[in-house]
């Protein structure tokens, strides 16, 4: 019963903030007189273009997915189970593409297989025009993703377990297949289906790296809401991938709770030592020699081009008021940005903690703890992949139905600047989720029944046990949220807003006109989103807890 | 304690919604102080000019700047039973018809339309709209590329499919660009109905290369602007605007002596961005004031420089460094918005099928 | 009565945990629950405590009907299993936790942290990390922490489960003797009987969710009530017997028992102590199967030709080989006729 009463806030957001925008667009275009239209369906699905889009989609999602998990997984190792000096920035570093908006690294990634990029320069190889373009580039921003994911868990591993099996006569590699591997599998897993799911829904890589010639049904959403006006078929759209990736998170969330329940985890510090052997060193400089070429590169190329000029000529612009593209100086859109990324980052956390301890208090799996009622439990469990929806609904459908949802009083939210932040809230929410739950399920119970027994009421049972134990955590939700809506661009270039842009949306502003000062003003800001980025992430590394989330 | 769970939550909630709805200011039906512009990103305006406006008239102006042009217009007939301002700007010759049929606009003749060029003030429907300013979409050239290679830069239509130009366009995808949809309706206002696909088909074997955004086209493509340089473009040849020559001086600091970039003359097509007062607007008396201070002089003069566009006010001045290096083509291509209304999707679907497949 | 429990019954989906449990606590007695894991010991503990709502039947403390108030007003003190101190807090912070809660000045709190840490004696501990305890000393800070606030019950789940046997065996009685000195009322669980005796005023001993029986350690001891209590106290020599006067007939062969003795079938317990060894050739003849050496005495177990193993007590010296064969006699003074 208090679980249902925690659920209700997030509930009711989710509710009036995705479900209800969401389902307006898509009833509109689906019911444009009044009638429902639902031959529209199979008109769109028998498309062929429409039809290619969609093998488009997934072939490149599962090609993406494939690739990331190669190029990644010796990554996961290497930083789960090495020590190394600046391992904690370089952590930091290959998360930042994650958070960049991928105007931004869309151009610096042609920086690497474009023309006249590293490739070109050494074999004279272009991918840009190519879908490996799109695929490499989505192993540039999902690299921090399974590194995270997978090293996670990897790091808490008990190494004993491995010896143990060695005891036991395996041999190392042996050992490895039969014990350290299955540990991993679900983390695996879990990270290969976000990976897909990112992939699955691109919009900006492949826009930008693929040309018109490749779309995803993301784009296609895009291209048929915004340009071609097309509601009813960007509807019949949106549901499809709506089912694909509901299909997805159902999967995932199978995986996930397998990964929290089943294994015992060890303090990662213990775990981790210097290279030793011939292997492990030739291991770190292949993953260093990665990083620097997949991620370092390209954004080094940003910040080479934003210092192209003498005298930080592109910074100082900044400040200028040009009286052009912006009403205010440029650099103004780093206090839009920071201001809205604490009130969404306040959002999120809210919102996400509430869920995090509603769904923290299901019980494993037997019938214990009181009043829970296998259906409350199946609600709440429902809820817990529920949240991860936004993450695979085009955030130019959310803008859209925004638009024709909140349009009357109470709700009339149109014109408020609430409106931008509760859409990067949307998006963080799952981040803060997907950090807090893992660390509030190892809460043992009877910690709080302990505090309870001395005369703690609920609340501050929350204050006094919890949240001591969460604190880090909830730290590294509020970072991560913060980062993501710093970056995040999808949602905040649909929101109709007064003239006070945020970081990506300056960027991308400037990117849009013709000039040389326009072109090293957006590097110069891209290079600054990227340093905030950076440090916030760098801070999380110093803050992360031993048990860590997916992310 | 269970009740008070559920207050906690719902006073955390209230709060949130209390703070949103705090700050809709000026969203009230009953606010006659303010009035309300509907734009694209692209609008922009000098601050003293508008400050002018807001004094004079006493009104307050908001803007709302609703995504690229093509979404702000879809955004505007999505929401025109309960609009979102008073005055939407940014509605161009190759979109208005889709707005004029969805009954977006209310009839309106702004003071001063009078003074508006002949030739824009075709096609407004009984002052449903009002023409503000106009722009040609043109293929800008490389001069660097053009004098190294000793080669005379193209002019005309005719002249891009010629073998001395091989593989040096790209272009924009009319499906999702403006300018990319301009130049196909230039084509097509030049070789007829019958005639573009015919066109299209010599420019995709002489090479043309189209990607999906002007972004892309001109700053990474392009090896005459400041980001292709940069980026290392390896196309001479550009659809954009007739206006993005002086902007590649206004904005390069220090200024060069002339453009790096020149404009083909004989590969326009003219567009023209109009203005309206939305039906349902809540403050129509701000609406017409509005409307009457985006056609007034000062506004006309200042915008050249803001968004690089020209003002079609007859005795509106240019700047200095239009008429410098931004020279504007004698005899644009032009197509009357209802021929636009009635072929743009075919067209742009047969454009697809012939050049992107 | 300081706690009265009446038909408290919980159930856990189809099976039910407690069934229907009537228990008193007087004020200043210390009651002991002994009984297998899952008989409901510590479900019994947690209805208490508020942490189990009971399906049926009602918690009276002090004369007040506590069964619908929440753990955290019942003021009663519960020492958890494993201690469950807080990680994050300093043995200072968890003792005080408790008056904390009930809000007392920091003086006080201090104060009481004080006397309790000398009281459980770890003086001066107040600012040591938990995690750093050995398990004896946590032990003491988590007792420490459920006494601060004067709860007027105590309850202890498994106190001593996780210490090792002579640290268990020394803070039984150091434990007895606190809760006389401070004339705590105390109600606790064990699995171990030698733990519950130590403790205990009365031992209650719990079986499949209900009370099998209830008294003073020694008339536990002397007489169980029934065979599980026998066998769970750790007899074996538990037989079926028909017993006629003064004689029981037995698998073992004729036993004597001390009359009045109940008639009929019946179940016979016979005391280690009650097995005399003799020669090969007197009374029952049986073979030595193992022996084990149990400080005071020698356990010797036996195999007779017909029936069930015996279990003998005997001094070390006169303990029979293995494989040797001896005759078994029986003593009426350490034979219990049960139910």
């Amino acid at each position: 019963m208090a679980r249902l009463a925690l659920m209700a806030g997030p509930v009711a957001f989710f509710a009036v903030f995705f479900a209800w925008p969401v389902a307006a667009i898509v009833a509109r275009g689906l019911r444009p007189d009044g009638g429902w239209q639902l031959g529209r369906i199979a008109d769109v699905v028998t498309r062929s273009d429409l039809r290619h889009v969609l093998w488009f989609t997934t072939w490149q999602a599962l090609a993406s997915t494939a690739l990331t998990l190669l190029v990644a997984l010796p990554g996961a190792y290497v930083f789960a189970r090495l020590d190394f000096p600046g391992k904690r920035v370089l952590r930091a570093v290959v998360t930042v593409p994650f958070v960049l908006p991928t105007v931004v690294v869309g151009t610096a990634f042609l920086a690497l297989v474009g023309r006249g990029g590293l490739l070109d320069d050494l074999w004279g190889v272009r991918l840009d025009t190519t879908v490996w373009a799109i695929l490499l580039a989505h192993v540039f921003f999902n690299y921090a993703v399974v590194v995270r994911t997978v090293g996670g868990l990897w790091s808490g591993l008990d190494p004993r377990q491995e010896e143990a099996a060695r005891m036991l006569g395996a041999a190392p590699l042996t050992a490895w297949r039969t014990v350290t591997l299955p540990a991993l599998a679900p983390a695996v897993a879990a990270a290969a289906l976000m990976v897909f799911l990112f992939t699955f829904t691109s919009f900006g890589v492949v826009q930008i790296l693929g040309g018109p010639t490749f779309a995803t049904l993301e784009v296609e959403i895009y291209r048929q809401t915004s340009q071609i006006f097309d509601l009813s078929t960007a509807a019949v759209l949106t549901l499809v991938q709506f089912t694909a990736v509901a299909a997805v998170l159902a999967v995932h969330a199978w995986t996930v709770r397998r990964r929290e329940t089943a294994l015992r985890l060890v303090d990662a510090s213990l775990t981790a030592r210097r290279p030793r052997g011939a292997g492990q060193w030739a291991l770190l400089a292949g993953v260093l020699a990665t990083v620097v070429a997949l991620v370092l590169l390209p954004l080094g190329v940003l910040v080479q081009r934003s210092l192209d000029a003498p005298g930080l000529r592109y910074y100082r612009a900044l400040t200028h008021e040009d009286g052009g593209t912006f009403l205010v100086a440029p650099i103004a859109a780093v206090g839009n940005s920071l201001r809205y990324a604490v009130v969404a980052t306040a959002i999120a956390v809210l919102i996400g903690s509430l869920a995090a301890a509603a769904l923290s208090r299901l019980p494993p799996a037997r019938p214990r703890s009181a009043g829970g009622t296998p259906v409350a439990d199946r609600i709440v469990r429902g809820f817990d992949a529920l949240l991860m929806l936004p993450l695979g609904v085009s955030a130019v459908t959310v803008g859209f139905g925004f638009l024709i949802a909140l349009d009357a009083p109470p709700l009339d939210l149109r014109q408020s600047w609430i409106l931008v932040p509760l859409a990067q809230a949307l998006v963080g929410v799952p981040f803060v989720v997907r950090t807090m739950l893992p660390v509030l399920r190892a809460v043992d119970g009877r910690l709080r029944e302990a505090a309870a027994v001395l005369g703690a009421s609920p609340w501050r049972v929350w204050r006094e046990v919890d949240l001591p134990l969460v604190r880090r955590a909830l730290l590294v939700a509020a970072g991560f949220a913060f980062a993501v809506s710093l970056g995040e661009f999808g949602a905040t270039v649909f929101i109709a807003r007064p003239d006070n842009p945020t970081l990506p949306v300056a960027v991308a502003r400037l990117l849009g006109r013709p000039g040389d000062l326009n072109y090293g003003q957006a590097m110069a800001l891209s290079t600054i989103l990227m340093v905030v980025c950076a440090a916030a992430l760098l801070v999380l590394e110093r803050l992360r807890p031993h048990r860590t989330g997916e992310f | 304690m269970h009740t008070k769970t559920l207050v906690a939550v719902a006073a955390g909630l209230g709060l949130v919604t209390l703070a949103a709805c705090g700050s809709t200011d000026g969203g009230g039906a009953a606010d006659t102080k303010t009035v309300t512009l509907v734009s694209h990103d692209s609008w922009a305006v000098s601050k003293n000019v508008l400050k002018d406006f807001e004094k004079q008239s006493g009104y307050t102006v908001k803007v709302l700047k609703d995504g690229d042009a093509g979404q702000a217009v879809n955004k505007a007939i999505l929401t025109k039973d309960n609009p979102q301002g008073d005055v939407f700007f940014g509605v161009d010759n190759t979109l208005l018809s889709r707005a004029l049929d969805n009954g977006l606009f209310q009839p309106y003749e702004a003071k001063g339309s009078d003074r508006i060029g002949a030739a824009f003030r075709a096609g407004t429907s009984g002052h449903r709209v009002t023409p503000i300013d106009t722009g040609d979409i043109c293929v800008n050239y490389d001069k660097a590329y053009f004098d190294r290679h000793g080669l005379t830069p193209p002019q005309t239509f005719d002249d891009l499919v010629k073998p001395a130009y091989k593989n040096l366009l790209v272009t924009e995808n009319a499906a999702t660009s403006s300018p990319g949809l301009g130049f196909l309706l230039g084509t097509a206002a030049r070789y007829g109905d019958g005639g573009w696909p015919e066109y299209w088909k010599k420019l995709k074997a002489n090479g043309v290369k189209v990607v999906d955004g002007w972004e892309q086209a001109y700053d990474e493509e392009f090896s005459g602007s400041a980001g292709g340089r940069k980026a290392g473009g390896d196309r001479p040849l550009v659809v954009s605007y007739a206006s993005s020559p002086p902007a590649e001086v206004v904005y390069a600091d220090p200024k060069p002596a002339t453009a790096p970039t020149g404009v083909a003359t004989g590969t326009c097509f003219r567009q023209t961005e109009y203005a309206g007062l939305l039906t349902g607007a809540r403050n129509s008396a701000g609406g017409k004031a509005l409307l009457d201070f985006l056609i007034g002089k000062e506004f006309q003069e200042d915008m050249p420089l803001n968004m690089f566009v020209h003002p079609v006010r007859a005795d509106a001045k240019v700047p200095q460094e239009f008429v410098k290096y931004g020279p504007q083509a004698k005899d644009p291509e032009t197509l009357a918005p209802d021929r636009i209304a009635a072929n743009r999707d075919q067209w742009v679907k047969s454009w697809t099928a012939l050049v992107l497949k | 009565m300081l706690l009265s429990l009446t038909s408290a019954t919980v159930r856990f989906g189809a099976r039910t945990v407690l069934d229907a449990v009537d228990l008193e606590v007087a004020e200043h007695e210390i009651v002991c629950v002994l009984g297998p894991s899952g008989s409901g010991k510590s479900t019994l503990l947690r209805a208490v405590a508020g942490l189990q709502p009971l399906d049926a039947g009602r918690v009276v403390l002090d004369g007040k009907d506590r069964t619908g108030v929440p753990a955290h007003r019942r003021e009663v003190g519960l020492m958890f299993q494993d201690h469950q101190l807080f990680p994050q807090r300093d043995v200072g912070g968890n003792v005080a936790f408790g008056l904390r809660m009930r809000g007392a000045s920091k003086e006080r709190q201090h104060a009481g942290v004080r006397e309790l840490l000398d009281l459980v004696g770890l003086p001066g501990a107040a600012r040591r990390a938990v995690d750093r305890l050995s398990g004896g000393e946590q032990q003491r800070v988590a007792l420490a922490r459920a006494l601060a606030p004067r709860p007027r019950l105590l309850m202890l789940d498994e106190p001593l489960g996780q210490l090792d046997r002579s640290l268990r065996e020394r803070l039984v009685v150091e434990l007895r003797e606190l809760f006389d000195r401070l004339g705590t009322t105390v109600l606790a669980v064990t699995h171990d009987q030698g733990e519950a005796f130590a403790l205990a005023d009365r031992v209650v001993v719990m079986r499949d969710g209900r009370i099998a029986q209830s008294g003073t350690p020694l008339e536990v001891w002397q007489r169980p009530a029934d065979e599980f209590v026998a066998r769970f106290l750790g007899f074996e020599n538990v037989v079926g017997a028909q017993v006629t006067g003064a004689v029981a007939v037995t698998p073992w062969g004729k036993l004597p028992v001390s009359e009045p003795a109940p008639q009929g079938r019946r179940t016979l317990l016979v005391r280690p102590a009650g097995v005399r060894l003799g020669p090969a050739d007197e009374g029952l003849r049986c073979t030595v199967t193992a022996r084990t050496f149990r400080g005071t005495h020698v356990a010797v177990r036996l195999q007779p030709a017909d029936g069930p193993r015996l279990e003998a007590a005997c001094a070390l010296r006169v303990a029979p080989e293995v494989g040797s064969e001896v005759g078994v006699g029986f003593d009426a003074a350490e034979i219990v006729v049960l139910d």
